[in-house]
């Protein structure tokens, strides 16, 4: 048992050497994909063929599983010349780009929606009050319009954060030493498959239980009274 | 309180680890045997899904011989040790190399094939000019294995080699040039082929038998074998049937089988098939 | 190009025959965890209404474990530790050898445990949208338990639920993909097969987003589909009150 015990908390210390990498994935990826997804909706708006464009995009990044996408912005666009002579080479050529930026692509998918969803939320009544205390455009946005839409698209946003906590662990199959790559590693050379996978979900647990209290918290400072209704 | 719920479903998540393994199985008339399908020309898939290769001509030649019937699934190479153990097949052809790490955990027939391992880089590229190209090194002799890496660490400094997961190639690495260069680990070794076809990495480094496909695919002249063989010490004995511990007349069966089909030439003729060389073991 | 479409396309040396089973398999294994995943969210979210503290308490520690690990490891764990779950409790009742899971076993289960407990609150909240006075009419009628449950409550929470449940399944669709690392023969599985085999990993990466695509929007179609009627239903049936 003692051994036993020795052994786990091995295991977990060295899982937790690839926590920093988790992390720089998840703030890295969520930040960009949250940034697009911004830029998509501005874009959305703004014009048709835009609009038409980010649909599709959307479509296809929420109608395919991540690692296919992953295994694509990897593998698949190394298979061209013409991709590896290129500018963008000396990033795509980095495994840890590749996987921030398809796990960004692929937030920033998601994000669009819920936010959509978020402004459409956004009671008309209280833009029109808006206006009508001669409130500007930037006012009306930043003082009426978003404190709302993130409001309402807040709960679903917390699910997003989680999925791609989550979602990092598949960035081992790009070859990156974050936990779960580690747990891999691990298990080939202890062949203690059980053991280790259940410390690495421990960690993992621990950092999304940490992540939905902190977003419960912001969501608490949002809400009107600066308590739960 | 509400901080121990957290705490009390991570305990209950690390429970299963506590939990007892299972009895084995012991009859053979039907036994299943895993394979990567990822590893030409020991194992691969053709187009249509079907497995086919070396060691699936060699494995159910050697059922034959037992007088057994088998089946076979692919299975995920770095998953395949634990997956046996766990019961999810009864024994491993996937080019596993016989060394004394895997001995502690699973059982192995005796060797059915011996290769060496070589790096494999881009022709021109600044690793082609490799010295001791084609040289043998044994790594159970110590002096002509250092010799060997001084002689090649100059020109790896600050490369980056990939290496497929858990195999003996990733333990030679990590052994002997784990300060001179980065070592990047892939799940296949079909990825590693794919990244020093893009240029991610300088060089790979894997068994010359497995480079027989590599080289036979198309595109695969833009690479060239350079650098030692190595053989021997961590590398092993040659790949051999994995098989539970607990599964001793398996063992005796497998051996008694490839004692035979290497007498009566059966190892070389698929060998030849497959591999185009001969890589059945002297005896 | 020529060349690729020959693989990615159904001739001898084509691939396309062994995705197009892929995506069969991918939507046999969906189907299959979709539909455990929504006996166990039933059950779970029945528990969460109308349970104990016990039961609830566990409830809650089954959602939370679930929906914060990541989906892998889920799987993984159930790969090589399932099989020993089940053989131990087999061996309590006397059988003995291996209680082996295969790759389809292990992602129906795993995949429905983990859709199970997102699925539960889709359910808890379809029923929590019901308007009480429905209930409570039902109930003043002399309605039983089992009745109200089979002609008030499961088809008015169901209504409620199907929007949510048209994401879980999305979710599940996606999910399956994470199963290819048990060797199981489905889409994402195939597309590594065959992009390793070829060194061509651009061309089946893209036959595997159409063919994913092909699954996500055709089944969502039917979803939609499913839910117009419902809804439709509804109008007919307010129409004729009014």
């Amino acid at each position: 048992m003692m051994a036993e015990l020795a052994f786990l908390f091995g295991v977990t210390r060295k899982l937790l050497g690839g926590l920093p990498l988790t992390i720089e994935l998840v703030t890295l990826s969520v930040a960009t994909g949250a940034l697009l997804a911004v830029a998509m909706a501005l874009a959305r708006s703004a014009s048709r063929i835009a609009a038409v464009l980010v649909s599709f995009y959307v479509f296809v990044f929420r109608g395919s599983p991540l690692l296919l996408q992953m295994f694509f912005i990897y593998y698949g666009l190394g298979q061209f010349a013409a991709v590896r002579d290129s500018f963008a080479w000396p990033a795509l050529r980095d495994p840890t780009f590749c996987a921030i930026l398809s796990l960004a692509l692929n937030t920033a998918a998601y994000t669009s929606e819920i936010l959509r969803g978020g402004l459409a939320s956004v009671p008309s009544g209280a833009i029109e009050a808006g206006r009508a205390v001669g409130m500007s455009r930037v006012m009306l946005l930043r003082r009426v319009v978003l404190p709302l839409a993130i409001r309402q698209a807040l709960p679903a946003y917390s699910n997003e954060l989680i999925a791609m906590v989550k979602s990092t662990s598949l960035a081992s199959i790009v070859t990156l030493m974050e936990v779960s790559g580690i747990a891999y590693a691990l298990v080939s050379e202890t062949y203690r498959a059980i053991e280790v996978l259940s410390c690495a979900g421990a960690i993992y647990l621990v950092l999304i239980v940490l992540l939905t209290r902190g977003v419960w918290l912001v969501e608490t400072w949002l809400s009107p009274a600066g308590s739960r209704a | 309180m509400r901080f121990l719920r957290p705490l009390a479903a991570a305990i209950l998540f690390a429970a299963p680890a506590l939990a007892p393994a299972a009895a084995l199985a012991k009859s053979y008339k039907h036994i299943t045997i895993a394979t990567e399908g990822a590893y030409a020309p020991y194992n691969m898939h053709a187009p249509d899904g079907k497995l086919i290769g070396f060691e699936i001509d060699l494995g159910n030649d050697l059922c034959a011989r037992m007088k057994i019937t088998c089946t076979w699934v692919a299975q995920d190479w770095d998953s395949m040790i634990p997956a046996l153990n766990a019961g999810k097949f009864d024994a491993i052809m996937d080019g596993m190399s016989i060394t004394p790490a895997r001995l502690k955990v699973i059982a192995f027939s005796r060797n059915y094939s011996q290769s060496p391992t070589v790096f494999l880089v881009k022709k021109g590229g600044p690793l082609a000019t490799m010295p001791d190209t084609g040289l043998a090194v044994s790594l159970d002799d110590k002096t002509a294995a250092d010799k060997a890496f001084a002689a090649i660490k100059p020109i790896l400094k600050g490369k980056t080699v990939g290496v497929q997961v858990a195999t003996i190639q990733l333990n030679l690495l990590n052994k002997y040039l784990k300060d001179t260069v980065t070592i990047r680990s892939y799940k296949t070794t079909q990825e590693h082929d794919l990244d020093l076809a893009a240029g991610r990495i300088d060089a790979a480094l894997a068994s010359t038998a497995y480079f027989v496909s590599t080289l036979g695919r198309p595109g695969g002249n833009a690479f060239v074998e350079v650098g030692p063989r190595f053989t021997g010490g961590l590398l092993g004995q040659g790949t051999g049937v994995g098989m539970r511990k607990s599964d001793p007349e398996l063992k005796a069966m497998f051996d008694k089988a490839i004692n035979a089909a290497i007498k009566d030439g059966t190892i070389k003729k698929l060998s030849l098939k497959w591999f185009k060389v001969d890589i059945s073991p002297a005896s | 190009m020529g060349n690729a479409l020959r693989l990615v396309g159904f001739g001898p040396t084509g691939w396309g025959g062994t995705l197009l089973e892929g995506a069969a398999m991918t939507l046999a294994l969906s189907v299959c965890a979709y539909l455990l995943g929504l006996a166990i969210g039933a059950l779970c979210a029945w528990g969460r209404l109308s349970g104990g503290r016990a039961v609830r308490a566990m409830i809650d520690v089954y959602t939370t474990v679930l929906r914060g690990v990541p989906d892998l490891l889920v799987i993984y764990l159930f790969y090589f530790g399932g099989g020993q779950m089940i053989g131990a409790i087999a061996h309590l009742f006397g059988a003995t050898g291996f209680f082996g899971l295969n790759g389809f076993m292990v992602g129906t289960i795993a995949i429905g445990l983990v859709t199970g407990a997102y699925q539960t609150e889709v359910l808890r909240g379809g029923y929590l949208a019901i308007p009480r006075g429905e209930i409570e009419a039902a109930r003043a009628i002399g309605m039983g338990r089992l009745l109200m449950l089979r002609r008030i409550i499961a088809p008015r929470a169901l209504r409620f639920a199907l929007p949510g449940m048209g994401n879980v399944w999305q979710q599940v669709l996606k999910e399956s993909a994470l199963v290819s690392v048990t060797g199981l023969a489905e889409l994402m599985r195939q597309v590594n097969v065959a992009s390793g085999s070829t060194q061509l990993p651009f061309d089946f990466t893209i036959a595997g987003f159409a063919l994913y695509l092909a699954l996500t929007t055709v089944s969502g179609g039917v979803f939609m589909g499913v839910e117009r009627r419902v809804a439709h239903g509804e109008r007919m049936a307010r129409k004729q009150r009014a």
